[in-house]
């Protein structure tokens, strides 16, 4: 049996009386795309913060790579490899867009120039090698978007959290960050990602969790989870009765 | 309305229209790596020629008042880009920095006048202490952000002034003497002659524009800025914020202790009120904010234009007792503060890009 990558067990965290994850477990295997669904207040970012460090669960555990990490920061997270976006982009706005890179490439090369050169080759990956020395405030707001994305993977992550990262986007942009997202699994990255639009979403992921009210509700295969009537009935709702 | 056309027609061509034009979208990194050191090396270069250019002012220069303002303007450049440090890369407005150039100035000077060590040990003593102070007020502070961190600075400084006016042993308010002696580099101590001063302020500013650059494309230079730019998102990215901003407290302590040691040898006196007041931590920040706060050449251009406007005013109105020269001096600031509010860098930043990422820092 192989071990999972990451294990979220009985996960519950309250904010004052508000219940944001109650009782949440899921596992994600190395290698695969696992998207993190559920209508707006279900929790998906919660349980995102809680895996990526941003604050500890009320109870409950989080292991990776065979590792209890509930109670570290999210700096010694990334060390471990766990990388993730921001579903409001937080780009350094003072710092050019190779030099955002390089503060993700600094994770694991002590000297600026290797981190430079690290970051321009993940700038190539992500398109944005022609925007290397343009200041980040320029970025249009999918550039900046990729630019999260290429931060975020100079950490070199083995697990890569993506908050909502295509959410905004137009059709063909959208097409292009699900290009990537597979070109970055290809490289042998795990993803995680939080996403509101089903049509992108459900073709990409190879699993799918539907979290609703703080809970998981349903989990399987994309397909699966789009006939499961709790699921139908919670989220999806007549749209895609109909179809 | 221009620049947003503009932009948006980079991004235009930036964008690949297609995934497979990706490959032809990469840039040659070697060209890239070397632009970039070429860059820096050109830094230097002008650096270098201003620092030979001031060191050969004295020769033109023999009005002992003027190069009093020199002297002033040197240390006021090497003091702000010490403040730049922690204020301008790592976002941490200091406005208590008097404390460290008083501990510099007291500690250099109480180890000469009672136990007769020379004055190049008190401030490394000095700038050590002071260090470690930082890190002391740092440990609680730097939980606290934005502008209670700024309140704190001011009232641990006031603090500090005020424990050093009730401290016998440093004089109290009465303050301390350096005794005459003759002229000597090993004691710092020179009568009439200004050019050991001079020099000296020269090597300090120098020393502080080698250090900040240094640290510009260092791991510390890349993560202060990300600290100071969102400081949640470069957690995600393993910068430790906590750690970051108590490096940076500690080394711009360290160098603003020296130059409060530098200011007692060169005054040859010292009280609290002359070396601790709040107007030494609002000189000490506002070179680098006038200049261009968190750019390497902020803090010099700004010391350049603010020194010798403060010092000039002072003997041209202040006589009067009216405040006319106050008065010139705060429109002169808010002038420069409203024309330029990126910073005086910006006049030199021609290219679009860079002006555009000085605007950027200006707004944080």
């Amino acid at each position: 049996m192989s071990a999972h990558l990451l294990e979220v067990r009985h996960v519950t965290r309250r904010f004052g009386g508000l219940v944001a994850n109650s009782d949440v477990s899921l596992v994600v295997e190395e290698g695969e795309i696992l998207g993190l669904i559920g209508p707006n207040g279900a929790g998906k970012s919660t349980l995102f913060n809680l895996v990526a460090g941003l604050y500890p669960p009320t109870s409950g555990n989080i292991v990776f790579a065979g590792e209890e990490i509930t109670r570290l920061a999210a700096p010694a997270r990334c060390a471990r490899g766990i990388a993730r976006t921001f579903q409001v982009v937080r780009s350094f706005d003072s710092m050019s867009v190779v030099e955002n890179v390089i503060v993700g490439a600094l994770m694991r090369r002590a000297g600026a120039r290797e981190a430079r050169h690290k970051a321009l080759q993940v700038l190539d990956l992500t398109g944005l090698s022609r925007r290397a020395e343009a200041p980040a405030v320029e970025l249009t707001p999918p550039e900046k978007r990729r630019l999260e994305i290429a931060r975020a993977l100079a950490t070199e992550p083995k697990l890569l959290l993506l908050d909502e990262a295509l959410a905004g986007l137009t059709p063909s942009e959208a097409r292009e960050g699900v290009e990537l997202v597979r070109l970055i699994r290809r490289r042998g990255v795990t993803i995680v990602m939080v996403e509101h639009v089903m049509e992108v979403v459900m073709p990409l992921v190879d699993r799918a969790v539907v979290l609703d009210l703080g809970k998981v509700l349903a989990q399987g295969s994309p397909t699966e989870v789009v006939r499961d009537k709790a699921v139908i009935e919670a989220y999806l709702g007549a749209r895609h009765r109909a179809a | 309305m221009v620049e947003q056309k503009l932009s948006a027609q980079n991004a235009v061509v930036a964008a690949p229209a297609e995934p497979e034009s990706r490959e032809r979208d990469s840039i040659d990194h070697d060209a890239s790596l070397r632009g970039f050191a070429r860059r820096r090396h050109r830094e230097l270069a002008v650096a270098a020629v201003a620092a030979v250019a001031v060191a050969l002012l004295p020769l033109a220069i023999h009005d002992v008042y003027l190069q009093n303002i020199l002297v002033l303007t040197l240390m006021y450049a090497a003091l702000s880009q010490s403040w730049n440090i922690l204020g301008g890369y790592c976002g941490q407005i200091s406005l208590g920095h008097a404390i460290y150039f008083g501990i510099g100035a007291y500690m250099s000077t109480l180890l000469y006048t009672h136990a007769g060590l020379t004055p190049w040990f008190g401030m490394v003593i000095g700038g050590g202490v002071a260090a470690l102070i930082a890190l002391t007020l740092g440990y609680p502070f730097f939980r606290l952000r934005g502008h209670y961190f700024t309140i704190a600075t001011i009232v641990v400084a006031e603090t500090g002034l005020l424990l050093v006016l009730n401290w016998d042993f440093a004089g109290g308010a009465q303050g301390i003497q350096i005794p005459y002696g003759p002229d000597s580099w090993a004691h710092l101590q020179f009568a009439r002659d200004k050019l050991p001063y001079i020099y000296f302020a020269l090597g300090f500013a120098v020393l502080t524009f080698i250090v900040t650059f240094a640290i510009e494309d260092s791991k510390w230079g890349y993560w202060w800025r990300a600290v100071k730019d969102n400081a949640e998102a470069a957690e995600s990215l393993g910068v430790v914020v906590f750690r970051s901003k108590m490096a940076a407290a500690a080394l711009s302590a360290f160098f603003t202790a020296i130059g409060g040691s530098f200011y007692a040898a060169f005054v040859s006196y010292i009280d609290p009120d002359s070396v601790m007041g709040f107007q030494f931590s609002l000189l000490i920040a506002l070179p680098a904010v006038l200049g261009g706060i968190g750019t390497l050449w902020g803090p010099a251009l700004g010391a350049l234009v603010l020194i010798p406007l403060t010092e000039l005013t002072r003997s041209s109105f202040g006589g009067s007792g009216n405040g006319l020269d106050l008065i010139i001096y705060g429109v002169l600031i808010m002038v420069i503060s409203l024309a330029r509010p990126e910073g005086l860098t910006s006049l030199f930043a021609r290219r679009r890009g860079a002006r555009a990422g000085l605007e950027a820092r200006a707004k944080q």
